[in-house]
């Protein structure tokens, strides 16, 4: 691909279905939105195709200079283009779940939608420091909108929670970015990825944008926003919340905090795996006992942050590449539950756990997908939620034994809340009359769920698929972590083997 | 052909699972069920080849799994004598359950689900013992482990089947969890996941050290151990055992393939697949054997005292696992893997003959309300007798034996002939628990074959008189309200208390499908040991017949030979002391077991409370979790993060009430945001000049 200027493109055409949208009818809308997230999922299945792992670094780049030193830079590699192809691929199932759920101002959601997946693929794309910035900060006010305006009965605590932990590290980020481009002299961020910045002034800047990040992923103690955004969110804003934006911090980390500041991230190694360490177990136990659905799998989605950060902290091949596994399964799986979540609220208006009960007799195939989506998350093998949190357990023993031993906890405590959570709302017996009464899945339901887990088993059978592009650009990453001669605490010793004799070899252990 | 065997059960279950209601119950049971004789006929040349010497290891590619860096894993099939002996085992077993269940499960609304399950378990389960890298066993692992969560769980409106189904996948996920730890630290001490390379790895790496929690350890043993762990979790070893007597609540078939002769086996398959790295490691061996012998032990008295059917039969399980354990501890692979081998045959027979009991009794499960059924339901009892003949180890030295004769006597024999300190104590403990499996097995057999019916007393059997369709329309969720009834007289446990009696009820034997795999698996039970005893521990055979896929240590079984006649005796007078006992007490004189428990009060509690594991682990695991949940909640995150937090600062900056007015104009943070925009937009410009 030369020239063609796909990603400008793949933002504007958004954008320019947004307005379009504000001037139809509810129906027109939806289906305006719906052709559009289309044409974007072709478009990202193009670039996809069209990338080549083993060409260059920085692959569809555009660049044009505004004013002063702002630029429209665009360029992809193996991790934005993941991170993109994720966005576009649930982009169209959030427009069909919000089909019959979203009733009023259909034109401004459906708008406010598609602002969002414009904004989303720009924060991935964007190459200059501050036109990151810009999408990074603007992508949030449509959801700001989408819970404010279509969210449930307390959406105007959640979305001021929302807005104000993000506004602390935001005003933070700024501030470093501002000192970094003064420094370095460019904001071009291929080129601060490779900028060695004086290792005193790395810490303050690490930590300025730790603010942010930690607050987008959400990190244990700053997590408190992300259970009501999504308890009041529609249901395809919580599939969108949890699902894109949440991977904006993950993927802050991998293209600014490690590339750019190495040796920091390894000054921080204690407090980022320490925060990390906590959020498995305490969100853990406070998923388990939850009694709103919304908020266990809320909960839940911490803890599984929880993941990323650690395999991001242990700077190894596999933690790097665990942790992008963790977040694109995590934004297909807790997208799926919470589209689970969605169907039967639709049905019976009502998250409460303990009003459900049976559903696997009256609702087969929602036990199914429901089923599927729960193993996922819960990492057996064979789904996607396993091979990321392997990979990233992996890198975090080599890092550390005490990070991996709490941290494998957490494979544990999953499987408590969330079979815990299964059990409650499938098995047992129908005895409800008004649950009884809730169809199975109707075909545009299967439709949305259907894909998803399609991809997750994908992902969990052969994930080389996504592997195989962000392979060189973690080795980029890994590369830059080398240098600090950060090591594990493992300190393996030389075997001393023993003549294998049978007496010979008792003798060696006593 | 190895993956034929492997992945056809994979397809059946695809299409009975999804097909489901679509393609009917013949269809999906036959799908199925055919699917699984396939596997099994291609299945035993494989093990004849490794048999008879002709067949050679090899590993067939299937696609390429994980690719990190230096971690590489493929999705591939390993086939060599330890695998030949489980896939003959896993499909033989599989394929008669699936038969047998046509009968069982005639009467059940979700047949189809059912079957895919039950094809989904074998698969993942073909998996397990195919694996080449500990990646791909540990997906076999798991799999088995969601395939037997979804058979406890499968009569799902028993609130007793779902909670023992969530208590199975968890407490196997304590154990998955030293599993991972320890595939964690495979990887960083040999930079491979793959066995092979592995097993060629660790006699290199005997005697070094590393960091562990902040402890310099023995890094062989701290591999062996970790993943022990998750052997101890699949194996139901003692500590992690507690998920096993409540996984009866799934089907009786279910009983019968995973929790007796297939997936519990995993552990004891896991420790000889990877017998040459535990013997680099003796701390690890000692501890193997400990445990094994520990929950030998264990399991053997409480199976004394139960009277659930099933769980005596489950207890007896996890005793007959803890054998394989410290024969494995030993050293003695070989007799390990053949009592495995032997174990899933008569055991098997065991569950699947209690099952056709308990459809002949109206899913009545507890025997105090059995007796006297000998005469009525003759090839089930015949049957039993052979199951019952084959684990109490009948035999005579030199001339023939049942299955169990030739197995755990190896076991019990290379105990003492290791020598060591803990082979010493196994092979005592071992001759004790013989001692008490030959007890409670006669004990079931007297309980539930002689003597006078009991069966008045019992309320399924009351239904089955009172209905007028009798045995024909039962449902299989009719359990649940009356277990409770049971527990509160489950104290009395002398059989003379019990309403004598048939209440006019008359016990059918079971169809043809059911009784088909009893004949099958009797022959096994039979005739297992006799005929493969040779290959599996003889000293010469052996090594020839293993060919290196475990540890087969030649001399140990040479010094079995040599072991003292009180040694050789032991076992088998020890199972006449038992069948003598349990003679006396519960045909003889049946007034015994009453008084018995009425002089040893405690005693009895405590083994009919199962060594209060259950009260334990509920007080030390299960309320903490939960308290400590909600303290996080209440106190962690609305109690102080929020507090001094987000709700902190809007009281500061605009005191409680206004806030909520000046956010609903809706505008605050909008604005805050474009700000901030700007001011992006603004320093950018002025650095530019």
């Amino acid at each position: 691909m030369t020239g063609f200027p796909i990603l400008t493109l793949m933002i504007a055409l958004p954008v320019l279905a947004a307005l379009a949208c504000l001037f139809q009818n509810a129906q027109g809308a939806r289906w305006t939105a719906l052709l559009t997230t289309f044409v974007e999922l072709a478009l990202g299945i193009i670039l996809w195709i069209n990338f080549d792992p083993a060409g260059a670094q920085w692959q569809f780049v555009e660049h044009v200079d505004l004013f002063g030193r702002f630029s429209w830079a665009l360029g992809i590699d193996g991790i934005a283009l993941m991170l993109i192809v994720l966005s576009v691929f649930l982009m169209p199932i959030c427009i069909g779940a919000s089909w019959e759920a979203i009733e009023k101002r259909v034109p401004e959601y459906m708008a406010a939608f598609l602002l969002m997946e414009a904004l989303m693929i720009g924060v991935f794309a964007a190459q200059d420091l501050f036109l990151f910035y810009i999408f990074f900060e603007a992508g949030l006010i449509p959801m700001y909108l989408i819970i404010g305006i279509w969210g449930g009965a307390d959406r105007i605590y959640a979305s001021y929670k929302f807005f104000l932990y993000t506004l602390l590290g935001s005003v933070l980020m700024l501030v470093a970015m501002l000192w970094m481009a003064q420094e370095a002299g460019t904001t071009d961020i291929p080129t601060l990825m490779a900028y060695d910045f004086p290792v005193e002034a790395q810490t303050w800047l690490f930590l300025a944008f730790f603010a942010s990040f930690a607050v987008k992923m959400p990190m244990w103690p700053v997590h408190t926003w992300l259970p009501d955004a999504h308890v009041q969110a529609p249901t395809a804003g919580s599939v969108i919340l949890a699902g894109v934006l949440l991977k904006m911090g993950g993927y802050g980390f991998i293209r600014f905090s490690l590339p750019m500041f190495p040796e920091a991230s390894v000054q921080m190694f204690w407090l980022v795996m320490g925060l990390s360490m906590v959020a498995v177990v305490y969100t853990s136990l406070v998923a388990l006992v939850q009694t709103d659905m919304k908020k266990l799998i809320a909960y839940s989605s911490v803890a599984h942050m929880a993941f990323v950060t650690i395999g991001l902290f242990a700077f190894s091949r596999q933690g790097l590449e665990g942790a992008m596994l963790v977040m694109l399964s995590h934004g297909l799986v807790s997208g799926a539950l919470f589209l689970c979540v969605g169907v039967i609220y639709d049905r019976l208006h009502t998250r409460e756990i303990e009003r459900y009960g049976g559903l696997a007799d009256n609702m087969p195939k929602y036990a199914l997908f429901f089923m599927l989506f729960t193993m996922a998350s819960v990492g057996l093998p064979g789904t996607s939620g396993f091979v990321g949190e392997f990979l990233s357990l992996v890198g975090a023993y080599q890092a550390s034994s005490w990070v991996a031993f709490v941290a494998t906890t957490g494979v544990i405590l999953g499987a408590c809340y969330m079979l815990y959570l299964y059990a409650r709302v499938c098995y047992g017996k129908l005895d409800k009359a008004d649950v009884a009464a809730m169809p199975d899945l109707s075909a545009r339901e299967i439709a949305l769920l259907l894909p998803i887990g399609l991809a997750v088993l994908w992902m969990g059978v052969y994930p080389e698929s996504f592997l195989k592009p962000i392979r060189r650009d973690i080795g980029v990453v890994v590369a830059r972590m080398e240098k600090t001669g950060f090591t594990g605490d493992a300190h393996v010793t030389a075997g001393k083997p023993v003549i294998p004799a049978a007496a010979a070899h008792e003798g060696a252990h006593h | 052909m190895i993956k034929l065997i492997v992945f056809l059960p994979l397809l059946a279950a695809i299409i009975a699972g999804l097909g489901n209601r679509m393609i009917g119950n013949v269809a999906a049971k036959a799908v199925t069920t055919g699917a699984l004789f396939v596997s099994c006929a291609l299945s035993w040349p494989i093990f004849l080849g490794f048999l008879g010497g002709s067949a050679e290891a090899y590993v067939e590619p299937v696609l390429t799994f994980i690719r990190s860096g230096g971690l590489s894993v493929d999705w591939s099939l390993r086939v060599d004598t330890l695998t030949a002996v489980m896939l003959v085992v896993v499909t033989t077993v599989s394929s008669l359950v699936h038969l047998y269940s046509w009968g069982y499960m005639a009467e059940d609304d979700s047949q189809p689900r059912f079957f895919a399950y039950l094809s989904l378990f074998t698969f993942a389960m073909l998996m397990l013992v195919t694996a080449d890298s500990l990646v791909q066993m540990f997906f076999g692992w798991e799999g088995v482990g969601l395939a037997s969560y979804l058979l406890i769980g499968f009569w799902y409106h028993k609130p007793s089947a779902k909670a023992a189904a969530i208590k199975a996948f968890v407490v196997n996920r304590v154990g998955d969890f030293g599993f991972s730890l320890g595939i964690f630290a495979t990887f960083l001490v040999f930079g491979t996941v793959s066995i092979p390379a592995i097993l060629e790895a660790a006699p290199g790496m005997a005697g070094s050290t590393i960091g562990f929690l902040g402890h310099r350890v023995d890094t062989m043993t701290l591999i062996c151990l970790l993943l022990f762990v998750g052997a101890m979790g699949k194996s139901a070893q003692l500590g992690l055992h507690t998920w096993l007597p409540d996984a009866m609540e799934g089907p009786t078939p279910v009983s019968a393939l995973i929790h007796a002769a297939t997936m519990v086996t995993a552990g004891v398959f896991m420790v000889c697949r990877l017998s040459p790295m535990f013997e680099t490691s003796q701390v690890a061996l000692n501890v193997v054997t400990y445990v094994g012998a520990a929950t030998a032990f264990f399991a053997a008295t409480v199976g004394t005292t139960q009277t659930d059917i099933k769980r005596v039969i489950a207890y007896s399980t996890c005793s007959q696992l803890g054998y394989m354990f410290f024969a494995a501890g030993v050293g003695a692979y070989g007799a390990a893997m053949f009592h495995l081998f032997t174990h899933a045959f008569f055991k098997a027979l065991l569950f699947l003959g209690a099952g056709s009991v308990i459809h002949a009794m109206h899913h009545e499960q507890d025997m105090r309300f059995y007796g006297g059924l000998r005469k009525h339901i003759p090839l089930t009892f015949w049957a039993m007798m052979a199951g019952t003949l084959a684990i109490t180890g009948v035999g005579v030295a030199g001339l023939f034996g049942f299955a169990g004769f030739y197995s755990k006597d190896a076991i019990i024999e290379a105990a003492f002939a290791s020598g060591s300190t803990a082979g010493g104590l196994a092979f005592f403990v071992g001759v004790f628990a013989a001692l008490l499996t030959s007890f409670y097995s006669w004990r079931l057999m007297f309980l539930t074959f002689f003597g006078k019916p009991r069966w008045a007393g019992s309320e399924h059997i009351q239904h089955a008189v009172h209905d007028a369709h009798g045995h024909g329309h039962d449902h299989h969720d009719a359990p649940s309200e009356e277990d409770a009834g049971h527990d509160a007289h489950a104290h009395d446990a002398g059989i003379d208390q019990v309403k004598h009696g048939t209440a006019g009820y008359h016990p059918h034997e079971s169809p043809w499908p059911m009784l088909l795999p009893l004949v099958v698996l009797t022959l096994g039970a039979v005739l297992a040991g006799f005929i493969f005893h040779l290959p599996f521990l003889d000293a010469e055979h052996g090594a020839e017949f293993w060919k290196g896929s475990l540890a087969f240590d030649s001399h140990l079984m040479h010094a079995m030979h040599g072991v003292p006649l009180w040694v050789k005796l032991s076992a088998t007078v020890v199972m006449i002391t038992g069948l003598l006992i349990a003679i006396w007490a519960y045909l003889i004189d049946t007034t015994i077991p009453a008084r018995f428990t009425a002089t040893f009060r405690v005693l009895y509690d405590f083994l009919l409370h199962k060594w209060y594991f259950d009260e334990l682990y509920d007080f030390l695991f299960v309320r903490p979790a939960f308290a400590l949940g909600r303290f996080f909640w209440k106190r962690g995150d609305q109690g102080t993060i929020d507090r001094f937090g987000p709700d902190g600062v809007a009281h500061v900056i605009v005191g409680g009430g206004a806030l909520t007015r000046r956010l609903q104009s809706g505008y605050v943070y909008t604005y805050a945001l474009v700000m901030l925009l700007g001011l992006a937009a603004a320093a950018t410009w002025a650095m530019a000049g």
